[in-house]
C-alpha cells in the first residue's frame, strides 16, 4: 500500500517537474500573471480608492464578495467545531473521564504573559487600523488578538479566560463581525449602489466618493477583525478542552 | 549533466514547491495516523501558498504598497506597474491561509471526536472497530 502511494507521488511529481520548464522565469515582470489584471489594480487602485496598500484595496473592495464569504467560512468553521465537540453540562458527569487538573502554575510564564498580552492586543488594533497604509488588515490583526487570548489561556488556564469572556459573548461577537460586513454591503444597497459599493457611503459620511471607499474598507476590516478574533478563541477553547470548557491544556 | 543543473537552477523555486507538495501528498495517502494525515495536508497547503507568493514576485519590484501614498493630499503620481509586486496572489493566499486555519480546526475537532468514539486515531484500528 505504501509502495503504491510512493509510486503515485513520484509519478505525479515527475509530471509536474517536467511541466515546470514551461513556466515563465522566476521574477519575470512580463509573466502572464503580472500583466493583465494585476496591472490594472496597481495603476488604478490608488486613484479609485485612495488606499496605498494594493493588497487591502483588492481584498476589501475589488474582491469584497470573496472576502465576505471567507469571513462566513471561518464563522462556519467555528460553529462546526462547536457542534462536533461541545458537550452540554446536563449530561451525567460519570460518563466523562476526569481530566487531570493543572496545579503547576508557573510564575515566570504568568508574569511574562501579563506583560505581553496587553501589548499584543494594542498591536493587533494597530495592525487593523493601519492596514490601509502598511501590511496588515482585519485577518492579520484578528489573528494577533486571538493569539493573545490563547497565550493567556496557556499561561493561566482556560477557565480564567472564559470567566472574563463568556462563551455566549464569544459566539455573539463572532456572528457580529459577519453581520457588520454584510450590513455595510446592505447600507450601500439602500444608498442606491450595488452590494458592497462603498462609494455610495459618501452620502452619509463626510467624505468624497473616493475617500468613502477607503472608509468602507475600514468598516469591513473591523468586521473581519471581530470575527477572526473570537472564532480563534472559540476554536482554541473547544479543541483544548475537548468541548468541556474546563481548565483546558 | 550541466544542462540538467541549468534547468533545475532556472526553476529551483518550483522544484522545491513540487517536492513539498509530494511530501504532503504522500503523508496524506500513506500515513496511518490521522494526525499525520492532517500534518501532510498542512504541508500540501503550504507548498501551494509558497508557489502563489513566488508567482507574485517580480525582479526589482518592491512590496505592493504605493510609495509616499500616506496622508492627505498624497499626489496620485503615475504608477509604474513593474515597480510593485503583483498584489493579486497575495490577496488570494491571504484568504487561503484563513481557510487553512478553518479546515485545520475542523479536522482537529473531527479527530478528537473519532478518538472519543473509537479510542484510537490509527486508521486500521478504526476500520477494525467499525467492522466489528
Amino acid at each position: 500500500m505504501k509502495f503504491i502511494a510512493l509510486l503515485v507521488c513520484v509519478a505525479l511529481g515527475a509530471v509536474l517537474l517536467v511541466a515546470t520548464s514551461d513556466l515563465p522565469d522566476w521574477g519575470d515582470p512580463q509573466s502572464p500573471a503580472s500583466v493583465h489584471l494585476s496591472r490594472y489594480y496597481i495603476e488604478n487602485s490608488m486613484e479609485q480608492t485612495s488606499v496605498p496598500n494594493f493588497v487591502t484595496a483588492v481584498l476589501a473592495d475589488y474582491r469584497g464578495y470573496d472576502t465576505m464569504f471567507e469571513t462566513a467560512v471561518i464563522f462556519c468553521a467555528g460553529i462546526t467545531v462547536l457542534t462536533i465537540l461541545r458537550r452540554s453540562h446536563r449530561r451525567k458527569k460519570k460518563d466523562v473521564k476526569p481530566r487531570p487538573s493543572r496545579s503547576d502554575q508557573d510564575i515566570i510564564l504568568q508574569s511574562a504573559a501579563r506583560l505581553i498580552v496587553p501589548m499584543m492586543q494594542l498591536f493587533a488594533l494597530y495592525v487593523l487600523a493601519h492596514g490601509h497604509h502598511s501590511p496588515g488588515g482585519g485577518f492579520q490583526g484578528g489573528a494577533i488578538a486571538g493569539a493573545s487570548f490563547i497565550l493567556l489561556a496557556i499561561s493561566y488556564d482556560l477557565k480564567m479566560v472564559l470567566n472574563q469572556i463568556k462563551e455566549r459573548v464569544i459566539m455573539f461577537f463572532s456572528g457580529l463581525g459577519v453581520f457588520i460586513y454584510a450590513g455595510i454591503g446592505i447600507i450601500c444597497l439602500f444608498l442606491g449602489g450595488n452590494f458592497l459599493d462603498y462609494s455610495r457611503l459618501s452620502k452619509i459620511l463626510p467624505a468624497t466618493e473616493v475617500e468613502a471607499r477607503s472608509h468602507g474598507m475600514l468598516g469591513i476590516e473591523i468586521g473581519v477583525f471581530i470575527t477572526v478574533t473570537f472564532i480563534i478563541i472559540s476554536l482554541y477553547a473547544d479543541l483544548a478542552s475537548g468541548g468541556e470548557m474546563d481548565e483546558g491544556l | 549533466m550541466e544542462e540538467f543543473f541549468k534547468i533545475v537552477l532556472a526553476q529551483f523555486n518550483n522544484w522545491a514547491f513540487i517536492v513539498l507538495l509530494m511530501i504532503g501528498m504522500y503523508a496524506m495517502i500513506a500515513k496511518n495516523n490521522l494526525m499525520k494525515k492532517v500534518i501532510g495536508m498542512s504541508i500540501f497547503q503550504s507548498a501551494i501558498i509558497l508557489f502563489y507568493v513566488s508567482v507574485s514576485m517580480k525582479k526589482g519590484a518592491t512590496i505592493p504598497i504605493v510609495d509616499h501614498g500616506h496622508g492627505h493630499g498624497a499626489v496620485a503620481h503615475a504608477i509604474d506597474a513593474a515597480a510593485y509586486a503583483n498584489p493579486l496572489p497575495h490577496v488570494l493566499m491571504l484568504t487561503a491561509i484563513v481557510v487553512g486555519v478553518a479546515t485545520l480546526g475542523v479536522a482537529l475537532a473531527i479527530i478528537q471526536k473519532v478518538y472519543r468514539v473509537y479510542g484510537t486515531i490509527e486508521e486500521d484500528e478504526i476500520l477494525e472497530k467499525i467492522a466489528e
